[in-house]
């Protein structure tokens, strides 16, 4: 089953074409990372994916669905750079509010229940401000995962995190992985997301320039993508 | 093509305008009761509607680049408004000196002229805006929400300010039943009407040039820098 | 601590029935909530501007001659500036305290609707700015020595439909502005001029609830003024509001 379809998507500053014709599909249970070097336009693609900007052109259909509808937004769970928490609320406080805002129902529980999960149920009622940046990183994979969303975006997740947040992280992700889940991840921690991805997607200036499966080589050599098609 | 429909234009705008100077100052008599300065309602009353109608009909222009996302949309309208902006300024010039003869103050708080005022700031505003957005796709859709508040505003404003204060010398044209002007005049002021109605079209076609021109070298910055 | 804990008790989204009206409330309840909660606890935004309108009343009084019986002509319109600008130190944190750490994002990649979202915020505000109005009203009236208990109710409506159109229009163009490099300067230059025609209608319905002139066929039009401009913006404003806020 097609989890994530993209067709045909252009994105445009003014007259200025930052993504060119992207198509490609994620079937259900695959995990994709995203590679590309910075100004690819790795965050764009992600970002219509989510459903935060339109494309200019083109479709992008999450199990069929258009990714603007709310009914989809609800299975999407994403997680940006800026981590999405607010500094004067505690970490409790900014689970609730963000899982009552997906329809969860019983929001207080399931909030509890993550931050256990997570390792923060010492500081829940702790506000955000006080938070490292390890505590944030945790807090902030509890909030896209609290609704247990069937499709997972993370826009470098594992950037500046310290090793018990990157720990985390990967059990998570890899436990979503098995419970069928699809994710997408831009990256640019190329070992750590090649070790979980199944598939592999890069964008050149703003066009795709490979997608396909990840293959041992390039668990092994994992600069091979780079070099064979970036720098043409 | 475009060019020869500017110069065309232009060529008549230049006909028009020496018509209509010739006529208001060595044909038409003076005014019963004010004399010279009456004169300067054949600018001030052209000014008046185009200005406006140019506020409207950007308005429509930035509701049509939101349904289509067309960029060429964005530039008619914003080239209108600047245009209009213009026009809005000659009346309240215009009105003011008008006022400091007629009444002995450079300003007087009525009806029609504040709600010109009003207005030339909201579109002051919508300009302030678009110079103060870089990324023209965010530029265009921003300013086009801004000018669709602008436009259903004047509109409020307009009938709100009339309710308000009613000091303006009643509407003096024949076609809104007002007092009618000497032979002549009413006739001067709409020709008048026609020759500064090409001289906008004129303005906007080539600020819309502008726009559409300093999009290409924005992108074609944006080309150069990603890669 | 152990990543492999048990799995949460498998939660039942409520999207089992969809997006319906009750949902809808509940989003628009947890934005205002939050949105009043975050300002509870910091205060900011509400401590300033209720001393910058306590600050603006006093400088008036050296504006003019306080005790003077011509106060009640412009007592309305006094009245309504202060409100006015202490209000846009509150609108304008409105969307600008979602840029922190990408906030605004959060919200936008939920299934909350745009105009949920505003209106959710819309009625945060509407209540901390009546908050504010119900502390400088009566000061205004202590320093200036105005009667305004006399005409309560009908005063307590202008207000209420002055302060929706003013927290309205301010929240919209808070949603526009928040990614622009001059927001402070552009917030109160696009809004004071649209409000014009509901400011107007205030002040002068305030000044004759002050002065004594029960509401009556004279001033009824601005009532309905006030009513139709904040229907029909309103009604734009939930109508553009997902345009402003996704690109």
């Amino acid at each position: 089953m097609t989890a994530v379809a993209i067709e045909g998507v252009f994105k445009y500053y003014g007259d200025f074409p930052a993504l060119r014709d992207i198509g490609f599909t994620v079937s259900e249970g695959s995990t994709v990372a995203l590679l590309g070097r910075n100004g690819a336009g790795k965050t764009t693609l992600l970002r219509i994916i989510a459903g935060l900007s339109k494309a200019s052109q083109g479709q992008v259909r999450i199990f069929g669905e258009d990714v603007r509808e709310d009914s989809t937004r609800r299975r999407v769970g994403v997680l940006g750079h800026g981590l999405s928490l607010y500094d004067e609320l505690s970490a409790t406080e900014n689970l609730v509010i963000f899982a009552k805002l997906y329809g969860v129902s019983e929001p207080k529980k399931m909030a509890l229940a993550w931050l256990e999960r997570t390792g923060l149920e010492r500081v829940r009622d702790g506000l955000v401000r006080e938070f490292s940046r390890g505590m944030r990183q945790r807090l902030a994979v509890a909030r896209a995962f609290i609704h247990d969303p069937d499709v997972l975006l993370f826009d470098e997740p594992f950037t500046a995190l310290d090793d018990r947040a990157i720990a985390v992280l990967q059990s998570l992700l890899d436990d979503a992985h098995k419970r069928g889940r699809t994710i997408i991840m831009s990256t640019h921690q190329l070992k750590e997301a090649l070790m979980l991805a199944t598939h592999v997607a890069m964008i050149r200036h703003g066009e795709m320039a490979y997608t396909g499966e990840r293959t041992q080589q390039m668990l092994d050599d994992t600069g091979f993508l780079y070099r064979t098609y970036e720098d043409a | 093509m475009r060019d020869k429909i500017l110069y065309a234009l232009a060529a008549i705008a230049a006909v028009l305008l020496a018509r209509n100077l010739y006529i208001i100052f060595f044909v038409l008599g003076e005014e019963k009761n004010q004399g010279a300065i009456w004169r300067i309602f054949e600018f001030h009353f052209p000014a008046g509607i185009l200005g406006l109608s140019g506020f409207i009909v950007a308005t429509i222009f930035s509701v049509v680049y939101l349904m289509s996302g067309n960029l060429k949309y964005d530039s008619i309208a914003a080239a209108i408004n600047e245009v209009s902006l213009m026009f809005a300024a000659i009346v309240l010039v215009t009105g003011s000196i008008w006022a400091r003869i007629i009444w002995g103050v450079w300003w007087a708080w009525e009806a029609r002229l504040t709600s010109m005022l009003i207005c030339w700031l909201i579109f002051a505003g919508y300009l302030m805006l678009r110079r103060a957005i870089e990324e023209p796709t965010q530029r265009a859709r921003l300013s086009a929400v801004v000018c669709i508040f602008g436009g259903i505003d004047a509109v409020i404003v307009y009938k709100s300010i009339e309710w308000y204060r009613t000091l303006h010398p009643g509407p003096v044209l024949t076609i809104r039943g007002g007092g009618g002007m000497p032979p002549g005049w009413q006739e001067t002021a709409y020709w008048n009407l026609l020759a500064m109605l090409c001289l906008a079209t004129i303005l906007v076609m080539v600020r819309m040039r502008q726009e559409n021109v300093s999009r290409e070298i924005d992108s074609l910055r944006r080309a150069a820098h990603a890669y | 601590m152990s990543a492999q804990a048990v799995e949460p008790a498998a939660s039942i989204p409520a999207s089992t029935f969809g997006g319906s009206v009750a949902e809808y409330l509940r989003q628009i309840q947890t934005i205002a909530a939050k949105d009043l909660r975050s300002e509870m606890r910091t205060k900011e935004a509400l401590n300033a501007s209720i001393s910058f309108s306590i600050v603006i009343l006093v400088l008036f009084s050296f504006a003019f001659d306080p005790s003077s019986d011509q106060l009640q002509e412009f007592s309305g319109g006094l009245l309504w500036v202060v409100f006015s600008f202490a209000g846009a130190l509150v609108l304008n944190r409105s969307f600008a305290r979602e840029t922190q750490n990408d906030c605004l994002d959060g919200l936008l990649a939920s299934p909350t609707p745009a105009s949920a979202l505003f209106l959710g915020k819309s009625l945060a505000n509407y209540a901390l700015l009546l908050a504010v109005e119900a502390v400088s009203l009566p000061v205004f009236a202590l320093f200036y020595n105005l009667h305004w208990t006399g005409l309560f109710w009908p005063l307590v409506m202008v207000m209420l439909l002055g302060t929706w159109a003013l927290t309205m229009i301010g929240t919209v163009f808070s949603a526009l502005t928040v990614n622009l490099r001059l927001r402070e300067l552009m917030l109160p230059t696009l809004v004071y001029p649209l409000m014009i025609p509901a400011l107007m209608s205030a002040m002068t319905l305030t000044t004759d609830f002050f002065s004594g002139t029960p509401l009556g066929p004279d001033n009824m039009i601005w009532v309905r003024l006030m009513v139709a401009f904040d229907v029909i913006f309103t009604a734009v404003a939930i109508a553009v509001i997902d345009t402003v806020l996704t690109g």
